[in-house]
């Protein structure tokens, strides 16, 4: 998903030929680059935007999930999706921090967020409308991501490298736990299967989007990938997702809402694959660009939770200004 | 808009016989709530058995551009390895 965050990215750079071929000679060499090395300002910049937006999905992707905690079905559901929701606050800490080691501050990064400024991931404008999505969203939208960061973990960027490792260690059982609801309400009543079938129907095609735009349209691929921040392309990442998420929909016995998704022998040179239909890019730029089913309301969220949590962090700063000069006079009197 | 709430760099020991291994940062008002913190972000699934906050003010780093001048002699002198002394083989293990 996190591809998107290369959207709109400025790779331009200023340095000179010297520094710049010396830089891509460590990239080939397979060294990391670690934060207080020498790099290119357009390799810094490509990152920050890139790990920001990355942590900005994880933090907005707890709202559409959060949405179900209190009504999970069981006790069970409710511990797993609390856990998992848990974990995604986790994993936007992590890139948080990945991303101000390269100099960028937190409340800089939040500003942005909160303004509108940076993005997040588009799949998180969508609703979530019964308690299926949330199967939906653990099997498609964090498979879609595993397929996304599994490759990350080689990013030539160390600290972003060291977060995904993490990220995708935890990433696993959330895919599990989202098949599981769906394999589960795929063998109940008529009613669930309907619940589970609608779910898949309203997430596919956003999810396929996720991979963001189609490698003929995407304008700053080629420089991420030659300096290996991205090591797959879109569309490359996209097919893995079909090929791999298509027989575990059929295996629970799901319908793909797409009349023209077929297994092609031929394609993957000759392994075969899945051809699918054409995605709705309209739909994408439009919820890209601000104007998604949920976009206001998931903005409207995280503002409220900064605004209402400030007095929280300034009475904790002041507390410890206080601890610390109660301490120091206690030991200037102790003199 | 309020302060910034200062940077931590957390350090976890995974077990015991190991030693504490930096895994990353996070933004907390004290010491106190930067341990509470660090265990709640980096040892949800059991990474660690103690943790070591530190405030990332505090952390004075080598300079990656003086790396040659800094880490280059340790391969050039070979006699600080015991590899460069011929010792007999009827010696035995040394």
């Amino acid at each position: 998903m996190y591809s998107q965050g290369l959207i709109g990215a400025n790779t331009a750079t200023e340095e000179d030929e010297a520094f710049l071929a010396a830089f891509q000679a460590r990239i080939d060499a397979e060294e990391k680059i670690e934060p207080n090395d020498a790099m290119p300002e357009g390799y810094r910049r490509t990152l920050i935007r890139q790990i920001g937006q990355h942590a900005h999905s994880e933090i907005v992707g707890m709202l559409p999930e959060g949405n179900w905690i209190t009504r999970a079905p069981s006790l069970k559901r409710k511990a797993a999706l609390l856990a998992k929701v848990q974990d995604e606050g986790g994993h936007g800490l992590y890139l948080y921090s990945a991303a101000e080691t390269l100099g960028v501050s937190r409340d800089q990064m939040t500003e942005e967020l909160l303004s509108g400024k940076a993005k997040y991931s588009s799949i998180f404008n969508y609703p979530t409308l019964t308690w299926a999505d949330i199967g939906a969203i653990g099997w498609l939208v964090d498979g879609a991501a595993i397929m996304n960061q599994i490759p990350l973990c080689r990013c030539s960027f160390g600290p972003y490298a060291r977060a995904m490792i993490r990220v995708c260690k935890e990433e696993s059982f959330h895919q599990r736990q989202g098949y599981e609801i769906m394999m589960t309400l795929m063998r109940g009543t008529d009613e669930q299967k309907e619940m589970a079938q609608d779910a898949l129907n309203r997430w596919w095609w956003p999810s396929l989007m996720m991979f963001g735009p189609h490698d003929s349209d995407s304008q700053h691929g080629d420089q991420s990938m030659k300096w290996k921040i991205k090591r797959f392309s879109n569309d490359e990442l996209r097919q893995k997702f079909v090929d791999a998420t298509v027989p575990q929909g059929e295996f629970i016995g799901l319908t793909f809402p797409d009349p023209d998704l077929k297994w092609n022998p031929d394609k993957n040179d000759g392994k075969g694959g899945y051809d699918f239909g054409k995605i709705d890019w309209d739909e994408f730029w439009h919820v890209v660009k601000g104007n998604g089913p949920m976009n206001r309301d998931r903005i409207a969220a995280r503002r409220k939770a900064w605004e209402d949590g400030a007095w929280v962090r300034d009475a904790a700063l002041a507390h410890a200004e206080k601890r610390k000069a109660r301490a120091e006079a206690a030991k200037i009197a102790a003199e | 808009m309020s302060k910034e709430t200062p940077l931590w760099e957390v350090f976890i020991r995974p077990r015991n016989g190991l030693s504490h291994k930096h895994c990353g940062s996070l933004h907390a008002a004290d010491a106190e709530l930067a341990l509470q913190a660090a265990r709640d972000v980096y040892t949800r699934r059991g990474e660690g058995t103690s943790i070591w906050v530190v405030p990332s003010s505090a952390i004075t780093a080598s300079d990656p551009s003086q790396k040659d001048e800094n880490f280059e002699p340790t391969a050039s002198k070979i006699y600080r390895h015991p590899t460069f002394y011929d010792i007999p083989e009827d010696v035995g293990h040394m």
